[in-house]
């Protein structure tokens, strides 16, 4: 009996204080509206505070042990790379390194550092960091540094031999091959420079706890929802950055995202769909902000399976669909039709190639030549929305549309995300749609990358192996004469072209979106950029 | 009563060990691997294959279920294969947020889904009840998703009402100490953020409440009516005693039984976690927290997240079939 009358008076106090709660509320409601009137009034001097809505969380503050972009999109912002890209390309400019050399053979290259950089604990940004940096990559567990090891290995060979420091700033690199995109690869987010003594004293949490030289410091994670970063007032650069605060935040649907855009809650959005693009334009309160293109999407034609392993086969498909009217449709016009496993702004690219036109009688005659049965393939769709393919779903049926008209039958299968690349990665896909976005914009992380045969149960989702093509870009890579080696890639790009591994749809133009006060933003191709010169007007 | 509850956790346990099992060979029954998706499409055969070792996948299920068995009992729930975060210290905001939320929508659900259900039940076939019931099943069958979105589109960008997600304001963020905003603000004092809280909470709670409210609705008036037709309410209107009183007083009481058990089970859904709500308002709650696991086949996670949630599910049952003695005092456990 006592116990009963002990959870009774519980459960009205419960009860009772949540009454309270609420009575409470429209004071409450008052009174915060009212600050938020306040803020907005005195806008200029209050601190300019940016708010970015994105659709996922950062994995963790760490560049170097990640590999997704939400990650980089933070952490572009709180650290710095030795060399960075340019502004809206991926050419090479200075970043902590202020110049640079390179040896005849292309083995050494030495850095100069910018001099009275300090990270955010104080210390000092010199070329004991920049080796501690990149000894921590070396000595990493298999796994533990991914992109270290995908960019500065081949065949399981380190490329980089030493990282030495020559003096207080300047930095010499020794490496046991010419890997011709080196510079470039420097320049990546994940290769960026953390404090050595926040490494040391956080071990496994950096990743909570990132202290870089970047124009932000890190201020709090709450996550799965949001990202602080606070202006760091002792930045070397002049007078960046713009903003006194920078907020990330994670809206996971795309609608109610730009909810919350048009609603003012943010500043930013990321992931704008192409469908949402006009009634953007049309708010005056709002611009629509394009990325430039460096992805493609892509239907692989795995050339191991029937009927695709019939060259002919491959080049009918590639007749058969009409690209213009998919990239139409599905990418509203903010895409290029894809000629090229990789898109124009890439050095190397082969501008002789003019692509296969839509001509469904040439495709029915390949057809007939290459004596195709008719048996159904399994045409698979993508079942995420990727920037570089919108909506997979939708752009399968049209392209069974377009399959069907030459007399290919296919079956639309998907499967989740993960299972998707598994199953595509053991190649047991017919045709399937696939894209990728390119990290560092050169030709070698499209070509070799994509296509060639040692990356076969990887990202060579199509099993394409023509040993020419090997040839000719494993000789790129360690080519840096820069005219020889995009010789070499339009060579190589001839021939994909003639074999048609794949049938390449779009290069597409990912689309954001921001208040239309919001002032010097531009997006990298590369899907993540520094916000440093980012301002209200 | 204390043996009983006793009794009742002890029951916990297989119960528990039996679902983590079935999840775990669930969730290793689906292809795809933790090691490649962690390390992304751009990963290499060689990492792929060492980080499988380290995570320690390569070994034989039975290994990793007595493995993670070992670390339960220890109160360790893992570590996630993702972000490398163990899992017990990472999990609390969400839980606490999903909390939150499910309390909330609840009180809405209960204080409108009663209501209706005792009104429409007192006057039935009124117009009342027929308006009532038809929009309890509307409730029932709506997509939460659309309905989301149309509250967004409403209150928040054309009445300008409502915050349209999230669950506080990003640019006056509170310091979390709970985890529960609405008992952080208190306790800070900040009462202004206490007002933006309860605002935030409102669409998403409304929309979360929809269904549950509906189903209570309708089980509150069936149970209703026939408790109304009994003869004590009948000897006790015959007594001259005021409507109002029959209902709320005599009535009512014998009728709450199968509506507490309704809501019981509705509680311990929200708990769950809510995917597509904590979706459309971007709530960080424990929904998307496990669904988003299973995209990344962090398979710790799944299998904790899940744990932690039936863990809530069933003492949420073990509560409400204690409240039964509160309500009635003819059931006795001993």
């Amino acid at each position: 009996m006592r116990n009963k009358k002990w959870l009774l008076g519980l459960f009205l106090t419960v009860i009772l204080s949540l009454v309270l709660a609420a009575c409470s509320e429209d004071d409450a409601t008052t009174e915060g509206t009212d600050t938020g009137s306040k803020d907005s009034a005195s806008e200029e001097e209050t601190p300019q505070v940016l708010v970015f809505g994105r659709g996922g969380d950062s994995v963790s503050l760490d560049p170097a042990i990640v590999t997704d972009g939400e990650s980089y999109k933070v952490t572009e912002n709180i650290f710095e790379t030795l060399l960075s890209f340019g502004d809206e390309d991926t050419t090479i400019n200075p970043g902590l390194a202020k110049e640079w050399t390179v040896s005849e053979d292309g083995l050494t290259y030495t850095f100069e550092l910018q001099e009275g950089v300090k990270f955010h604990d104080g210390t000092d940004f010199n070329a004991e960091a920049v080796v501690f940096n990149f000894e921590r990559w070396t000595n990493g567990e298999a796994g533990e540094f991914p992109y270290y090891e995908s960019m500065f290995t081949v065949g399981g060979e380190d490329v980089i031999a030493s990282v030495e420091a020559s003096g207080d700033y300047t930095v010499v690199f020794t490496l046991t091959r010419a890997q011709a995109p080196f510079l470039k690869n420097i320049a990546m987010s994940p290769f960026a420079i953390a404090s050595p003594t926040a490494v040391e004293a956080a071990g496994e949490t950096f990743g909570d706890n990132p202290v870089g030289t970047g124009p932000f410091k890190f201020v709090e994670w709450k996550r799965n929802d949001s990202i602080t970063l606070a202006k760091n007032e002792e930045y070397w650069q002049e007078g960046l950055p713009k903003l006194d605060q920078l907020i990330i935040k994670v809206y996971p649907d795309n609608s109610a995202r730009l909810n919350a855009l048009v609603k003012g809650e943010i500043d930013l959005a990321d992931g704008i769909n192409p469908s949402d693009a006009e009634s953007i334009t049309s708010n005056a309160d709002l611009q629509l902000i394009e990325r430039p293109s460096m992805n493609v999407g892509y239907l692989g034609l795995t050339s191991t399976r029937k009927p695709f392993d019939n060259v002919l086969v491959r080049q009918a498909v590639n007749y058969a669909i009409d690209k213009k009217a998919i990239v139409d449709a599905f990418y509203q016009g903010y895409a290029d039709v894809a000629v090229n496993p990789m898109p124009s702004s890439i050095s190397g690219y082969n501008e002789e190639i003019t692509g296969y036109e839509y001509d469904p009688e040439k495709a029915k005659a390949l057809l007939a030549e290459a004596g195709y049965n008719g048996d159904e393939i399994e045409l698979w769709a993508m079942p995420v929305a990727r920037p570089y393919m919108p909506d997979g779903q939708k752009i399968a049926e049209a392209i069974q549309g377009y399959l069907e008209a030459v007399g290919i039958p296919s079956k639309i299968t998907t499967y989740e995300w993960a299972t998707y690349l598994e199953k595509a990665t053991n190649g047991e896909a017919d045709a399937f749609l696939l894209g990728w976005t390119g990290d560092n914009g050169d030709a070698d992380n499209f070509l070799y990358t994509l296509l060639g045969s040692a990356n076969i149960g990887s990202n060579n989702y199509s099993y394409y192996k023509n040993e020419e093509v090997d040839t000719l870009l494993t000789q790129a890579q360690t080519e840096t004469d820069e005219e020889k080696r995009n010789g070499l890639y339009k060579q190589a790009q001839a021939i994909i072209f003639e074999e048609a591994p794949w049938a390449p749809i779009a290069h597409s133009t990912p689309l954001l979106a921001g208040k239309a006060n919001v002032k010097g933003y531009l997006p990298h191709p590369t899907g993540s950029e520094s916000l440093q010169n980012v301002y209200f007007e | 009563m204390l043996n009983y509850i006793g009794k009742r956790v002890l029951q916990l346990i297989p119960v528990l060990l039996g679902m983590s099992f079935i999840v775990f060979l669930i969730i290793r029954a689906i292809p795809g691997n933790p090691a490649q998706v962690i390390l992304g499409q751009k990963a290499t055969q060689e990492s792929i294959a060492a980080l499988e070792e380290k995570l320690g996948l390569n070994n034989p299920w039975y290994v990793q279920y007595f493995d993670y068995l070992k670390g339960l009992f220890t109160g360790d729930l893992g570590e996630s294969l993702r972000t490398s975060q163990p899992i017990s210290s990472e999990i609390w905001p969400y839980l606490a947020a999903t909390i939150e939320l499910a309390v909330f929508a609840m009180i809405i659900a209960i204080i409108v889904g009663v209501n209706a259900g005792i009104i429409s039940a007192w006057f039935q076939n009124s117009w009342f009840d027929y308006v009532a019931m038809v929009i309890a099943l509307i409730g029932v069958s709506m997509p939460i998703f659309w309905l989301g979105l149309i509250e967004q589109w409403v209150f928040s960008l054309n009445l300008d009402w409502l915050p349209t997600s999230g669950r506080e304001d990003v640019r006056n963020p509170i310091s979390p100490i709970t985890n529960f905003y609405l008992i952080d603000t208190l306790i800070q004092g900040r009462f202004d953020q206490f007002g933006i809280v309860i605002k935030h909470l409102i669409l998403p709670g409304v929309a979360l409440a929809t269904i549950p409210t509906a189903i209570i609705a309708r089980m509150t008036r069936s149970s209703m009516l026939e408790v109304m037709r009994s003869d004590y309410v009948r000897t006790a209107r015959a007594k001259g005693q005021k409507m109002f009183l029959v209902v709320y007083k005599h009535a009512l009481k014998n009728a709450l039984i199968p509506v507490l058990t309704v809501i019981g089970l509705q509680t311990g859904l929200l708990l769950g976690g809510a995917i597509l709500t904590e979706t459309i308002f971007s709530w960080p709650g424990i929904g998307r927290y496990i669904y988003e696991a299973i995209g990344y086949r962090d398979y710790t996670v799944i299998q904790s997240g899940i744990l932690v949630v039936a863990f809530i599910f069933v003492m949420i049952n073990l509560i409400v079939d204690l409240l039964y003695t509160v309500i009635d005092k003819r059931i006795k456990y001993s």
